[in-house]
């Protein structure tokens, strides 16, 4: 994973709250067996409707979003956060996001920026009077900031911390295999495996 | 000191505790895997060099995106074939037991770990997919995870977690007849939100739930997600364990009552606090159906449609409103007006054997509705099985509807089972999302029994409805 320290980019406004995993992307774009590639699939049916705020100029080529309450509910699918990240975006500023959303966007460098919901829409109102303004996400000082507008997020630390370092999980936990092993020697016998049926 | 069930699941599977802002390392005692969200985690391992570190607590089936018709055929959509030769050829790759399709052991992941015994109380289960928390029905700490998340058990059958906040929610009291554990799950959602659950693991206790079969109790726990939890748990006591015993993979003989005799402590110890509380009166709930575009927009099927106008919360206002002209209702109609196109039976929320005799059970001696498709899709080929055996399969037919092979068919249209664009769904799945079941379709979720009455009368309605237009059918031959 890509270390990530701070991003500039184009704010994106988008005025929904419950934006679900099947927005982001639906079901049928889940198909492909690789990992790059999703950003058709990205907002499908809203971006069919030319209105739709990444069907505007300068927006398209927007960078960082910034959406309404309990953004990434539904569906577990790492895919949404896939289709944000092959289409450009490296942040998601949102007032509360669903849980596993959230983890899935911190194992693939994208930043879940957790903001006052009046900060978020001080955010809209700015984006949507200029739009192309430019938004700056620093994940070391935890900050949002545009033209005059600054305002704190919240990242858990751990998270921050990998995302800073760029680390990849599997290795650091892996650096506990010893760990594993002797929890394992404990187990309980009769915990069931899928291999062979219990005698 | 008194601890929750999840804080007790928990504490046992801790490898290695998380000092400051680290993670405690914890160990999942099963794995399941489907073909949608593991292709690019067994792309990562063999990037990487790395083995699954143990296949035999590790298990696949094809659910997602496998047709229900014409299964013995070579899958005709290429990309959803892909997907699944992949997932067969990773896990010959590396060595992980696979129920394809045509195997009576294939189906909905969640459906199939309970059937085969392989769920149990007191492990930790995973899955890449949200609807884990079904599991959490025999007090298993249950929850769904992403890709990555896959990848990270494969390679180290552990997960880097930071404890769960924990909620109880007691339902108190004894459900009416006709109102079932799809009517308590839907009404938690609306009372406590979409987001009420965040960060949570929710425990459902009380009379009503003590009293619910297996099945039920894994309907309850299924929808957890929908509420923002992380997971939903039950604790075990002699309903589970009578689920359990005798089931392929359920412990044999002395190991048996070893194991039962540990179950019984997965229990929330007298004393222990919750980070919140919630009660609910099993007695007040009634058949309940959802009218928006999330599980939260729900309200009894007596009901009517509502007015965004009276709603005091901007979001959830501008939220009414989108999901209103989304899905095409006016506010004031009475809900049991709402005339559906298809009715979907089936999915890892009401798609077990129980789902379906009690929709079988409605229908019989009735018709689907002129105009009307309803399709039953097993959640298992052994649920399909069990029903053949018991002549359900007649009774769907007889009465017009489709019997379906097993998979996740219409919860989420990933394979050919969809609606076409402005066509309005009865389903017993999980999510009513725009789009969800077919790009434009619009979804109400509701109850098996509530399904089958729909079908029968083509506007959202209770068995009871049945009864009533039966009892006026026949007064007016006399």
């Amino acid at each position: 994973m890509e270390p990530f320290t701070t991003h500039t980019g184009v704010g994106v406004p988008l005025r929904r709250s419950n934006v679900d995993t099947d927005q982001i992307i639906p079901a049928v774009y889940l198909k492909r067996v690789s990992r790059t590639g999703f950003e058709d699939g990205l907002f499908a049916a809203w971006r069919s409707d030319e209105h739709f705020v990444l069907n505007q100029e300068p927006y398209r080529a927007g960078s960082v979003l910034v959406a309404g309450p309990d953004f990434g509910t539904g569906s577990s699918r790492e895919h949404a956060v896939w289709a944000l990240a092959d289409y450009g975006f490296r942040v998601v500023i949102s007032s509360r996001f669903a849980d596993i959303f959230r983890g899935n966007a911190g194992k693939q460098g994208l930043v879940a920026a957790e903001c006052a919901q009046s900060d978020v829409e001080l955010l809209w109102k700015l984006l949507e009077a200029e739009p192309g303004t430019e938004v700056t996400v620093d994940l070391r000082d935890k900050t949002v900031r545009a033209k005059d507008f600054t305002a704190a997020f919240q990242i858990d630390d751990y998270t921050a911390w990998r995302l800073l370092e760029g680390l990849d999980d599997i290795a650091l936990t892996l650096r506990h295999e010893e760990a594993i092993g002797t929890f394992e020697g404990g187990r309980p016998s009769w915990k069931p495996v899928t291999s062979t049926l219990p005698s | 000191m008194a601890r929750t069930l999840a804080e007790k699941v928990w504490e046992q599977h801790v490898v290695r505790s998380g000092s400051g802002a680290e993670p405690d390392l914890l160990y999942i005692d099963l794995h399941l895997v489907h073909e949608v969200t593991s292709p690019q985690a067994f792309d990562g391992l063999r990037l990487a060099g790395r083995p699954v570190r143990r296949p035999d607590l590790t298990i696949a089936t094809e659910d997602h995106n496998v047709p229900t018709v014409g299964i013995d055929l070579p899958i005709a959509d290429p990309v959803s074939r892909t997907q699944v030769d992949t997932l067969r050829a990773n896990c010959a790759e590396f060595g992980i037991r696979l129920h394809p399709m045509g195997d009576v052991e294939q189906g909905i992941v969640h459906v199939v770990g309970p059937q085969l015994g392989l769920t149990q109380p007191g492990t930790t289960v995973v899955c890449g997919d949200s609807h884990t928390s079904t599991h959490g029905a025999f007090g298993a700490l249950a929850f769904g995870i992403g890709t990555s998340e896959v990848e990270h058990v494969l390679a180290t059958q552990t997960l880097p977690l930071r404890p769960f906040r924990t909620m109880a929610i007691t339902v108190d009291g004894d459900l009416r007849p006709g109102v079932t554990a799809k009517d308590i799950i839907l009404a938690v959602i609306a009372r406590i939100g979409t987001n009420g659950g965040q960060g949570h693991v929710l425990e459902y206790r009380g009379r009503a739930i003590e009293q619910l079969s297996m099945e039920a109790r894994m309907t309850v726990c299924n929808m957890s997600i929908e509420a923002g939890a992380r997971a939903g748990m039950i604790a075990p006591d002699d309903t589970t364990f009578a689920y359990l015993k005798g089931r392929p993979h359920a412990p044999r003989g002395a190991d048996w009552d070893a194991a039962v005799a540990a179950w019984r402590e997965l229990r929330t110890d007298e004393g222990a606090t919750f980070d919140t509380e919630v009660r609910i009166d099993a007695a007040e709930l009634t058949p309940f159906v959802t009218w928006g575009t999330n599980p939260g927009q729900g309200l009894p099927l007596s009901e009517r449609v509502p007015d965004p106008e009276t709603i005091p919360d901007e979001n959830e206002r501008r939220s009414a409103e989108k999901a209103l002209a989304y899905m095409d209702l006016v506010p004031g109609t009475p809900l049991r007006e709402i005339h559906v196109d298809t009715v979907f039976l089936g999915s890892c929320t009401n798609g077990r054997i129980e789902d379906l005799r009690a929709a079988a059970e409605v229908l019989r001696g009735h018709r689907v509705a002129d105009g009307v498709r309803m399709l039953v899709v097993p959640g298992s080929m052994r649920v399909r099985q069990t029903a053949e055996a018991e002549g359900l399969h007649e009774i769907f037919l007889g009465a017009g509807a489709e019997w379906r092979a097993a998979g996740c068919s219409m919860c989420l249209g990933m394979n050919p089972d969809q609606l076409s664009p402005g066509e309005r769904s009865a389903s017993t799945s999980n999510r009513n999302f725009e789009g969800r079941q077919g790009k434009g379709g619009r979804t109400h979720l509701v109850s098996p029994l509530v399904a089958a009455a729909t079908a029968v009368r083509g506007t959202l309605s209770s068995p009871e409805d049945l009864v009533a237009s039966h009892a006026v059918t026949s007064n007016a031959s006399h």
